[in-house]
């Protein structure tokens, strides 16, 4: 048990979130306590204002929790870290950047040498299969590539947890299957530990070892279901489908409850 | 093997052709619209001054020999005669002293205002007030504190240029899509870093937009500056003709500065083109 612990990369202890909305207060997170253990791959998935965003930028360090705190191998996270990167729905890249000095932005911040630099740009442009782009500006590239830009640009930052905040949302369904398959490649390549927003109970499904429901009002864990489906994944499946009922369940469970 | 490759470039070739073709087409048709209106405008004066018989106002051809006097001399032989260069180098470096001057403190300031909250709510107020002044306005400060002379003018340029700087720099960097912040620090960028890699490049489109109308107001405003009495000057060569009721040399100069201020666009646009080709929206 204690060495169970030892190994938890992430833990989150009694962490709320008020956030002032006019003259009132807004209740956004009741005490969260989560632990995740290093190399593991989380979904959290929760219809919208159920505060899964919010404790996503708490651990990122945009956000500061209004109680409680939240520490990376038992050391309290106090702001943004080249230790956890955030992937973001609507890319964020430097559109005055390539491709190339998009990836290496990281490595270029610590005064790496500059061969070092160019090497791990030329390693995670190759991760991502963007040799041909390398010297493209984000403008001239379709959504799927930003987004692989962005995870690469987390990943040559050496970051040991991978932020995903909606990351595959605003992409066709094509482009985004093909995202999720190269994502899992690379999660099992550097064993990255994955905390992953969706709102798809399939995305959810496929992707994790461990899906958190959070519920709104305020929002708060609701359940945690263990997903122990060998991969590559069968989403035709009878054990994936019973999966995707019973989460999809719980969601819809809070839905009825708040409108009601 | 010859063949082989020969028969691969043949068909592209042809439609680089073709293309390279409709673009030689498109550049002549934007030529010929561009000058052609400029040219039907001298045809209508021309007609005019013809027409009505007066006096007050030259044709272009009167135009068009004293501008080759002040260019080369030789007609006239006066004060005026073969000075261009001389008058547009004064100008040059009159309006260039306040543009640039404008620009060096316009744009770290406007920088600085749109990022630190205390810096804004300390000179907001005092911007908005100043700003709406003319700059004619400020003339007569201008020369108690400069005297008569080109300071004065290179002053009045200055104020001129400044506020559109600062104003469009100050948006720019207010602009700036928060999640960049969040970005760069994330990946370990802070302090002075984070205004040289990400608060100057992502506010340069508007900077560049500042500039341009910065730009055309120092031109506006060297006429202004060099009514503040100093002997050379395209600004002065205008108030000069104006004085001694020679309308053909005011048209010349006030023909010199337009050009002058044309070419002098163009070049800022090629650079913001290079600077800012990452940029769609702002490619002309």
């Amino acid at each position: 048990m204690s060495e169970a612990a030892a190994q938890d990369i992430l833990t989150i202890r009694g962490v709320t979130k008020r956030f002032a909305v006019g003259d009132g207060e807004l209740e956004a997170l009741a005490p969260v306590d989560l632990s995740i253990p290093t190399g593991e791959f989380v979904c959290m998935i929760g219809a919208s204002g159920c505060g899964k965003s919010t404790l996503l930028r708490i651990v990122a360090g945009f956000e500061e929790p209004t109680t409680g705190n939240v520490a990376m191998y038992g050391k309290a996270i106090t702001g943004p870290g080249s230790d956890r990167g955030m992937v973001f729905q609507d890319y964020a890249l430097f559109p005055w950047m390539t491709v190339r000095e998009n990836i290496s932005f990281g490595p270029r911040q610590r005064q790496l040498p500059r061969e070092e630099i160019a090497k791990t740009a030329d390693e995670f442009v190759r991760m991502v299969g963007l040799e041909r782009f390398a010297d493209r500006y984000p403008n001239q590239l379709s959504g799927g590539m930003k987004q692989r830009v962005a995870i690469a640009r987390v990943l040559a930052n050496d970051a040991s947890i991978l932020l995903m905040d909606e990351p595959f949302g605003a992409l066709d369904a094509l482009t985004r299957e093909q995202l999720q398959n190269e994502l899992l490649q690379i999660w099992k390549r550097t064993g990255v530990t994955t905390i992953f927003v969706t709102h798809s109970v399939e995305e959810a499904v496929l992707l994790a070892d461990r899906v958190l429901v959070m519920s709104a009002g305020p929002g708060r864990i609701d359940s945690d279901f263990r997903i122990d489906l060998p991969r590559p994944r069968d989403v035709s499946s009878p054990e994936f489908n019973a999966l995707r009922r019973d989460i999809a369940r719980r969601l819809t469970s809070h839905l009825t409850l708040a409108r009601a | 093997m010859l063949s082989e490759g020969a028969q691969r470039t043949l068909p592209e070739t042809a439609t680089a052709d073709r293309r390279n073709h409709r673009q030689r087409l498109e550049t002549l048709r934007a030529f010929v619209l561009g000058a052609g209106f400029p040219i039907l405008l001298i045809l209508i004066w021309d007609r005019a001054v013809a027409i009505t018989g007066t006096r007050l106002i030259p044709s272009p051809y009167q135009v068009a020999v004293m501008m080759y006097d002040f260019t080369f001399g030789g007609v006239y032989d006066d004060a005026f005669s073969g000075t261009i260069l001389t008058h547009i180098f004064k100008s040059m470096q009159r309006v260039y002293g306040g543009f640039l001057l404008a620009a060096a403190i316009g744009i770290p300031l406007g920088l600085m205002i749109g990022r630190i909250k205390v810096l804004r709510q300390l000179l907001d107020p005092t911007i908005s007030l100043l700003r709406p002044i003319p700059v004619t306005a400020w003339l007569p400060l201008s020369m108690i504190f400069f005297g008569l002379g080109p300071n004065a003018a290179i002053f009045l340029v200055f104020l001129g240029a400044f506020y559109p700087i600062l104003l469009n720099t100050i948006f720019g960097v207010r602009s700036i899509d928060p999640r960049l912040f969040e970005a760069a620090s994330m990946l370990g960028c802070s302090g002075a870093g984070m205004f040289r890699q990400i608060v100057l490049p992502a506010s340069l489109p508007a900077i560049f937009s500042g500039l341009r109308i910065a730009h055309g107001f120092a031109w506006i405003l060297i006429v202004v500056g060099e009514m503040t009495g100093v002997p050379t000057g395209l600004g002065s060569v205008v108030m000069d003709g104006r004085t001694l009721s020679r309308t053909d040399l005011v048209i010349t100069g006030m023909i010199v500065i337009g050009a002058c201020g044309f070419v002098t666009d163009r070049i800022i646009v090629a650079i913001s083109n290079r600077l800012l080709s990452w940029s769609p929206q702002h490619r002309e």
